[in-house]
Protein backbone atom coordinates (compact mmCIF):
# COMPACT_ATOMS: atom_id res chain seq x y z
CA UNK A 1 0.00 0.00 0.00
CA UNK A 2 2.89 2.11 0.90
CA UNK A 3 4.28 1.74 -2.96
CA UNK A 4 0.85 2.90 -4.30
CA UNK A 5 0.68 5.76 -1.74
CA UNK A 6 3.92 6.96 -3.39
CA UNK A 7 2.64 6.43 -7.02
CA UNK A 8 -0.37 8.15 -6.37
CA UNK A 9 1.24 11.20 -4.62
CA UNK A 10 3.86 11.14 -7.65
CA UNK A 11 0.85 11.26 -9.85
CA UNK A 12 -0.78 13.51 -8.12
CA UNK A 13 2.21 16.12 -8.44
CA UNK A 14 2.71 15.64 -12.02
CA UNK A 15 -1.07 16.67 -12.53
CA UNK A 16 -2.63 18.45 -9.45
CA UNK A 17 -6.00 18.52 -11.50
CA UNK A 18 -5.85 14.44 -11.30
CA UNK A 19 -8.61 12.61 -9.70
CA UNK A 20 -6.28 10.09 -8.05
CA UNK A 21 -6.64 12.18 -5.06
CA UNK A 22 -9.76 10.76 -4.12
CA UNK A 23 -7.85 6.96 -4.00
CA UNK A 24 -4.54 8.65 -2.46
CA UNK A 25 -6.80 10.17 0.33
CA UNK A 26 -8.71 7.03 0.90
CA UNK A 27 -5.61 5.13 0.97
CA UNK A 28 -4.31 7.67 3.71
CA UNK A 29 -7.52 7.55 5.69
CA UNK A 30 -6.86 3.90 5.83
CA UNK A 31 -3.60 3.76 7.04
CA UNK A 32 -4.45 6.07 9.62
CA UNK A 33 -2.62 9.37 7.98
CA UNK A 34 -6.09 10.76 8.77
CA UNK A 35 -3.58 14.58 8.50
CA UNK A 36 -2.28 13.70 5.49
CA UNK A 37 -5.57 12.42 3.84
CA UNK A 38 -7.84 15.73 5.00
CA UNK A 39 -5.05 17.74 3.02
CA UNK A 40 -5.21 15.71 -0.07
CA UNK A 41 -9.31 15.56 -0.32
CA UNK A 42 -9.69 19.38 1.26
CA UNK A 43 -7.23 20.45 -2.04
CA UNK A 44 -9.17 17.92 -3.99
CA UNK A 45 -12.77 19.23 -2.80
CA UNK A 46 -11.32 22.63 -3.57
CA UNK A 47 -10.29 21.73 -6.93
CA UNK A 48 -13.71 19.87 -7.79
CA UNK A 49 -15.93 21.58 -5.36
CA UNK A 50 -19.09 20.14 -7.11
CA UNK A 51 -17.94 16.31 -6.82
CA UNK A 52 -20.05 15.36 -4.09
CA UNK A 53 -17.54 12.28 -3.52
CA UNK A 54 -14.82 14.48 -2.27
CA UNK A 55 -17.01 16.62 -0.03
CA UNK A 56 -17.72 12.47 0.90
CA UNK A 57 -15.02 11.35 1.47
CA UNK A 58 -13.39 14.53 3.48
CA UNK A 59 -16.67 14.03 5.74
CA UNK A 60 -15.73 10.10 6.41
CA UNK A 61 -11.90 11.46 7.39
CA UNK A 62 -13.87 14.39 9.50
CA UNK A 63 -15.61 11.82 11.37
CA UNK A 64 -12.51 9.62 11.76
CA UNK A 65 -10.81 12.40 13.64
CA UNK A 66 -13.78 13.20 15.81
CA UNK A 67 -14.97 16.28 14.15
CA UNK A 68 -18.81 15.83 13.92
CA UNK A 69 -19.34 19.46 12.91
CA UNK A 70 -17.23 19.07 9.96
CA UNK A 71 -18.23 15.65 9.07
CA UNK A 72 -21.93 17.37 9.33
CA UNK A 73 -20.73 20.04 7.08
CA UNK A 74 -19.22 18.10 4.47
CA UNK A 75 -22.39 15.67 4.31
CA UNK A 76 -24.61 18.46 4.24
CA UNK A 77 -22.84 19.69 1.35
CA UNK A 78 -22.88 16.66 -0.52
CA UNK A 79 -26.49 16.51 0.16
CA UNK A 80 -26.83 19.65 -1.55
CA UNK A 81 -25.08 18.60 -4.01
CA UNK A 82 -26.55 14.70 -4.77
CA UNK A 83 -29.73 14.63 -2.77
CA UNK A 84 -29.68 10.86 -3.04
CA UNK A 85 -25.85 10.15 -1.74
CA UNK A 86 -26.19 6.75 0.05
CA UNK A 87 -22.61 7.32 2.02
CA UNK A 88 -24.03 11.01 3.09
CA UNK A 89 -27.58 10.06 4.04
CA UNK A 90 -25.79 7.25 6.50
CA UNK A 91 -23.16 9.85 7.64
CA UNK A 92 -25.94 11.96 9.10
CA UNK A 93 -27.85 9.10 10.36
CA UNK A 94 -24.52 8.11 12.28
CA UNK A 95 -23.83 11.92 13.69
CA UNK A 96 -27.26 11.80 14.65
CA UNK A 97 -27.11 8.73 16.32
CA UNK A 98 -24.27 10.34 18.09
CA UNK A 99 -25.50 13.18 19.18
CA UNK A 100 -28.57 11.72 20.59
CA UNK A 101 -31.12 12.48 17.53
CA UNK A 102 -32.73 9.50 16.86
CA UNK A 103 -35.69 10.95 15.29
CA UNK A 104 -33.22 12.21 12.98
CA UNK A 105 -31.11 9.42 12.58
CA UNK A 106 -33.85 7.63 11.68
CA UNK A 107 -35.22 9.41 8.79
CA UNK A 108 -31.32 9.42 7.52
CA UNK A 109 -31.29 5.61 7.55
CA UNK A 110 -35.19 5.03 6.12
CA UNK A 111 -33.82 6.95 2.90
CA UNK A 112 -30.77 5.13 3.17
CA UNK A 113 -32.24 2.05 3.12
CA UNK A 114 -34.88 3.05 0.28
CA UNK A 115 -31.32 4.01 -2.02
CA UNK A 116 -30.43 0.29 -1.20
CA UNK A 117 -33.08 -1.72 -0.21
CA UNK A 118 -30.70 -5.07 0.00
CA UNK A 119 -28.72 -3.44 2.80
CA UNK A 120 -30.38 -5.64 5.93
CA UNK A 121 -27.85 -3.66 8.42
CA UNK A 122 -29.75 -0.57 7.35
CA UNK A 123 -33.34 -2.29 8.52
CA UNK A 124 -31.52 -3.32 11.95
CA UNK A 125 -30.09 -0.23 12.69
CA UNK A 126 -33.78 1.48 12.20
CA UNK A 127 -35.38 -0.92 14.01
CA UNK A 128 -32.80 -0.69 17.37
CA UNK A 129 -32.78 2.97 17.32
CA UNK A 130 -37.01 2.61 16.64
CA UNK A 131 -36.89 0.31 19.78
CA UNK A 132 -34.47 2.67 22.15
CA UNK A 133 -37.07 5.83 20.99
CA UNK A 134 -39.26 3.52 23.06
CA UNK A 135 -37.49 2.63 26.15
CA UNK A 136 -36.43 6.54 26.05
CA UNK A 137 -40.46 7.67 26.34
CA UNK A 138 -40.52 4.50 29.86
CA UNK A 139 -38.00 5.21 32.37
CA UNK A 140 -37.18 2.38 34.65
CA UNK A 141 -37.98 3.34 37.75
CA UNK A 142 -36.42 4.58 40.22
CA UNK A 143 -33.86 6.31 37.18
CA UNK A 144 -33.26 9.72 37.46
CA UNK A 145 -35.17 12.76 36.15
CA UNK A 146 -33.88 13.68 32.95
CA UNK A 147 -33.30 17.44 32.81
CA UNK A 148 -36.11 19.44 31.38
CA UNK A 149 -35.36 19.94 27.69
CA UNK A 150 -36.34 23.57 26.75
CA UNK A 151 -39.57 23.88 25.61
CA UNK A 152 -40.32 24.14 21.79
CA UNK A 153 -42.73 27.05 22.74
CA UNK A 154 -39.92 29.06 24.36
CA UNK A 155 -37.55 28.19 21.25
CA UNK A 156 -40.51 29.24 19.18
CA UNK A 157 -41.21 32.49 20.64
CA UNK A 158 -37.69 33.97 20.43
CA UNK A 159 -37.32 36.13 17.50
CA UNK A 160 -34.36 34.19 15.28
CA UNK A 161 -32.58 35.20 12.06
CA UNK A 162 -30.77 32.96 9.91
CA UNK A 163 -28.65 34.01 7.80
CA UNK A 164 -25.11 33.36 5.30
CA UNK A 165 -22.17 34.78 5.18
CA UNK A 166 -22.44 36.93 2.68
CA UNK A 167 -25.64 38.50 4.30
CA UNK A 168 -27.99 37.11 2.93
CA UNK A 169 -31.73 36.32 5.15
CA UNK A 170 -31.76 32.58 4.80
CA UNK A 171 -34.79 31.96 7.33
CA UNK A 172 -36.69 33.94 10.33
CA UNK A 173 -37.51 37.88 11.29
CA UNK A 174 -35.94 40.44 13.83
CA UNK A 175 -37.72 43.52 14.10
CA UNK A 176 -36.81 46.88 15.86
CA UNK A 177 -38.73 47.54 18.98
CA UNK A 178 -40.96 49.89 16.17
CA UNK A 179 -42.09 47.20 14.11
CA UNK A 180 -39.74 47.71 11.42
CA UNK A 181 -38.35 44.65 10.00
CA UNK A 182 -34.48 44.90 10.23
CA UNK A 183 -33.91 41.52 8.78
CA UNK A 184 -32.01 42.37 5.66
CA UNK A 185 -29.95 45.42 7.98
CA UNK A 186 -28.64 43.15 10.40
CA UNK A 187 -27.93 39.92 8.65
CA UNK A 188 -25.87 42.63 6.57
CA UNK A 189 -23.96 44.17 9.70
CA UNK A 190 -23.17 40.89 10.91
CA UNK A 191 -22.03 38.82 7.95
CA UNK A 192 -18.32 39.50 8.44
CA UNK A 193 -18.55 38.69 12.36
CA UNK A 194 -17.76 35.30 12.01
CA UNK A 195 -14.47 35.73 9.99
CA UNK A 196 -13.42 38.48 12.54
CA UNK A 197 -14.34 35.93 15.49
CA UNK A 198 -12.34 33.01 13.86
CA UNK A 199 -9.12 34.97 13.47
CA UNK A 200 -9.23 36.62 16.64
CA UNK A 201 -9.55 33.05 18.14
CA UNK A 202 -6.51 32.25 15.75
CA UNK A 203 -4.51 34.61 17.24
CA UNK A 204 -5.17 34.19 20.64
CA UNK A 205 -4.90 30.68 20.64
CA UNK A 206 -8.10 30.26 22.04
CA UNK A 207 -9.64 27.58 19.36
CA UNK A 208 -12.69 27.02 17.13
CA UNK A 209 -15.41 30.00 18.51
CA UNK A 210 -18.78 28.76 19.20
CA UNK A 211 -20.94 30.90 20.80
CA UNK A 212 -21.28 35.50 21.19
CA UNK A 213 -23.42 36.25 23.91
CA UNK A 214 -24.25 40.00 24.06
CA UNK A 215 -25.80 42.35 26.78
CA UNK A 216 -27.36 45.31 24.95
CA UNK A 217 -29.92 47.34 27.52
CA UNK A 218 -33.01 45.43 28.19
CA UNK A 219 -32.07 43.03 25.29
CA UNK A 220 -29.61 39.96 25.35
CA UNK A 221 -28.39 38.40 22.20
CA UNK A 222 -27.14 34.94 21.02
CA UNK A 223 -24.93 34.36 17.92
CA UNK A 224 -24.06 31.02 16.82
CA UNK A 225 -22.45 29.30 13.76
CA UNK A 226 -25.12 26.22 13.23
CA UNK A 227 -22.84 24.95 9.81
CA UNK A 228 -19.63 26.58 8.59
CA UNK A 229 -21.87 28.68 5.91
CA UNK A 230 -24.34 30.18 8.46
CA UNK A 231 -25.09 32.11 11.22
CA UNK A 232 -27.71 32.61 13.65
CA UNK A 233 -28.54 35.04 15.82
CA UNK A 234 -31.48 34.81 18.76
CA UNK A 235 -32.99 37.79 20.50
CA UNK A 236 -34.79 38.20 24.06
CA UNK A 237 -35.76 40.67 26.65
CA UNK A 238 -33.18 40.34 29.89
CA UNK A 239 -36.42 38.52 31.77
CA UNK A 240 -34.79 35.64 30.18
CA UNK A 241 -31.27 34.78 31.93
CA UNK A 242 -28.47 34.08 29.78
CA UNK A 243 -27.82 30.87 30.43
CA UNK A 244 -31.15 29.81 29.79
CA UNK A 245 -31.04 31.93 26.46
CA UNK A 246 -28.00 30.26 25.79
CA UNK A 247 -30.43 26.90 25.79
CA UNK A 248 -32.79 28.45 23.82
CA UNK A 249 -29.96 28.79 21.06
CA UNK A 250 -28.94 25.40 21.01
CA UNK A 251 -32.15 24.14 20.51
CA UNK A 252 -32.85 27.04 17.48
CA UNK A 253 -29.12 25.72 16.04
CA UNK A 254 -30.90 21.91 16.07
CA UNK A 255 -33.81 23.44 14.01
CA UNK A 256 -31.66 24.96 11.90
CA UNK A 257 -29.55 22.35 11.03
CA UNK A 258 -32.50 20.28 10.27
CA UNK A 259 -33.80 23.12 7.78
CA UNK A 260 -30.98 23.44 6.49
CA UNK A 261 -30.13 19.64 5.49
CA UNK A 262 -34.21 19.52 4.18
CA UNK A 263 -33.18 22.01 2.23
CA UNK A 264 -30.52 20.75 0.59
CA UNK B 1 -1.21 53.70 33.25
CA UNK B 2 -2.70 54.90 36.50
CA UNK B 3 -2.14 53.19 40.00
CA UNK B 4 -6.05 52.85 40.07
CA UNK B 5 -6.43 51.29 36.75
CA UNK B 6 -3.59 48.95 37.93
CA UNK B 7 -5.63 48.05 40.92
CA UNK B 8 -8.93 47.69 38.98
CA UNK B 9 -7.28 45.28 36.61
CA UNK B 10 -5.18 43.58 39.20
CA UNK B 11 -8.59 42.58 40.85
CA UNK B 12 -10.03 41.07 37.60
CA UNK B 13 -7.45 38.92 36.91
CA UNK B 14 -7.34 37.51 40.90
CA UNK B 15 -10.91 35.70 39.53
CA UNK B 16 -9.72 31.84 38.97
CA UNK B 17 -8.99 31.29 35.46
CA UNK B 18 -8.81 35.18 34.06
CA UNK B 19 -5.58 34.72 32.68
CA UNK B 20 -5.58 39.13 31.29
CA UNK B 21 -7.46 41.72 32.10
CA UNK B 22 -7.10 44.73 30.00
CA UNK B 23 -8.46 48.24 29.22
CA UNK B 24 -8.41 49.22 25.81
CA UNK B 25 -9.35 52.20 23.98
CA UNK B 26 -12.68 51.70 21.67
CA UNK B 27 -11.63 53.53 18.53
CA UNK B 28 -8.20 51.86 17.81
CA UNK B 29 -7.85 48.96 19.80
CA UNK B 30 -4.62 49.86 21.75
CA UNK B 31 -3.81 48.85 24.91
CA UNK B 32 -4.38 51.61 27.65
CA UNK B 33 -3.27 49.42 30.58
CA UNK B 34 -2.95 45.86 31.24
CA UNK B 35 -2.87 43.28 33.96
CA UNK B 36 -1.54 39.79 32.48
CA UNK B 37 0.09 36.36 33.04
CA UNK B 38 3.33 36.05 31.71
CA UNK B 39 3.14 35.26 27.73
CA UNK B 40 -0.09 36.49 26.98
CA UNK B 41 -0.80 38.25 24.00
CA UNK B 42 -2.44 41.65 25.35
CA UNK B 43 -2.32 43.45 22.71
CA UNK B 44 -3.60 41.25 19.85
CA UNK B 45 -6.44 40.71 22.43
CA UNK B 46 -7.20 44.51 22.76
CA UNK B 47 -7.07 44.91 18.77
CA UNK B 48 -9.64 42.01 18.24
CA UNK B 49 -11.81 43.02 21.41
CA UNK B 50 -11.98 46.62 19.43
CA UNK B 51 -13.02 45.06 16.36
CA UNK B 52 -15.42 42.65 17.58
CA UNK B 53 -16.95 45.02 19.29
CA UNK B 54 -17.17 47.62 16.70
CA UNK B 55 -18.53 45.05 14.23
CA UNK B 56 -21.14 43.92 17.02
CA UNK B 57 -22.16 48.22 17.49
CA UNK B 58 -23.55 48.06 13.84
CA UNK B 59 -26.21 44.96 15.88
CA UNK B 60 -27.49 47.02 18.34
CA UNK B 61 -27.59 50.70 16.13
CA UNK B 62 -29.97 48.47 13.60
CA UNK B 63 -32.10 47.38 15.98
CA UNK B 64 -31.95 50.50 17.88
CA UNK B 65 -31.27 48.73 21.07
CA UNK B 66 -28.80 50.41 23.60
CA UNK B 67 -25.00 50.23 23.39
CA UNK B 68 -23.48 46.72 24.17
CA UNK B 69 -22.93 46.37 27.93
CA UNK B 70 -20.99 43.01 28.01
CA UNK B 71 -20.06 40.80 25.32
CA UNK B 72 -18.29 37.30 25.78
CA UNK B 73 -16.93 34.87 22.92
CA UNK B 74 -16.64 31.40 23.60
CA UNK B 75 -14.37 28.75 22.09
CA UNK B 76 -13.16 25.25 22.03
CA UNK B 77 -9.82 26.68 23.95
CA UNK B 78 -10.88 29.75 26.14
CA UNK B 79 -12.71 32.96 26.57
CA UNK B 80 -13.30 36.47 25.29
CA UNK B 81 -15.02 39.34 27.97
CA UNK B 82 -15.39 42.61 26.64
CA UNK B 83 -17.61 45.06 28.79
CA UNK B 84 -17.93 48.73 27.86
CA UNK B 85 -15.34 50.52 30.48
CA UNK B 86 -16.54 54.21 29.94
CA UNK B 87 -15.57 56.80 28.38
CA UNK B 88 -13.73 54.96 24.79
CA UNK B 89 -12.75 52.59 26.76
CA UNK B 90 -13.44 49.13 26.75
CA UNK B 91 -12.27 46.31 29.51
CA UNK B 92 -11.33 42.88 28.02
CA UNK B 93 -10.56 39.31 29.75
CA UNK B 94 -8.82 36.41 28.39
CA UNK B 95 -9.85 33.56 30.14
CA UNK B 96 -9.93 29.80 30.10
CA UNK B 97 -13.03 27.36 29.99
CA UNK B 98 -13.06 26.49 33.21
CA UNK B 99 -13.84 29.95 34.98
CA UNK B 100 -16.82 31.04 37.03
CA UNK B 101 -18.88 33.18 33.87
CA UNK B 102 -20.85 34.75 35.79
CA UNK B 103 -18.17 35.37 38.43
CA UNK B 104 -15.82 37.25 35.67
CA UNK B 105 -18.91 39.02 33.97
CA UNK B 106 -19.53 40.74 37.73
CA UNK B 107 -16.01 41.97 38.37
CA UNK B 108 -15.92 43.30 34.75
CA UNK B 109 -18.93 45.28 35.20
CA UNK B 110 -17.53 46.39 39.32
CA UNK B 111 -14.63 47.32 37.25
CA UNK B 112 -15.89 49.49 35.06
CA UNK B 113 -18.29 50.96 37.62
CA UNK B 114 -14.85 52.00 39.73
CA UNK B 115 -13.02 53.14 36.13
CA UNK B 116 -16.09 55.76 35.29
Amino acid sequence: MTDDIAAMTLELAQDPNSLVFLRLAEALRRKGQLDAALTVAGRGAGRYPELADAHDLLARIQADKGDGDGAFDAWTTVLRLAPDHLGAHKGLAFIAYRTGDLGRSVRHLTRALELAPADTSLASAIERIRSMMVSRTEPAAGAPEPAPAEPRAAVDATPTLLFDQQGRVLRGKLERSDGVDASDAVAAALAGVSREAERATRMLELGEWRAIAIESGAVNYELRTPTSETLLLVMRGREVPAGRLARIADKAVDQARQWLEELA
Amino acid sequence: MTAREQMVLDDITRVSGVKSAILVAADDGLVVAESALEGQATEAAAAFAARLAQRLAALTRTLHTPPMSVMLLQATGGQLFVAAGGEGLLLVAVTGNDVNIGEVRLALLDAAGRLN
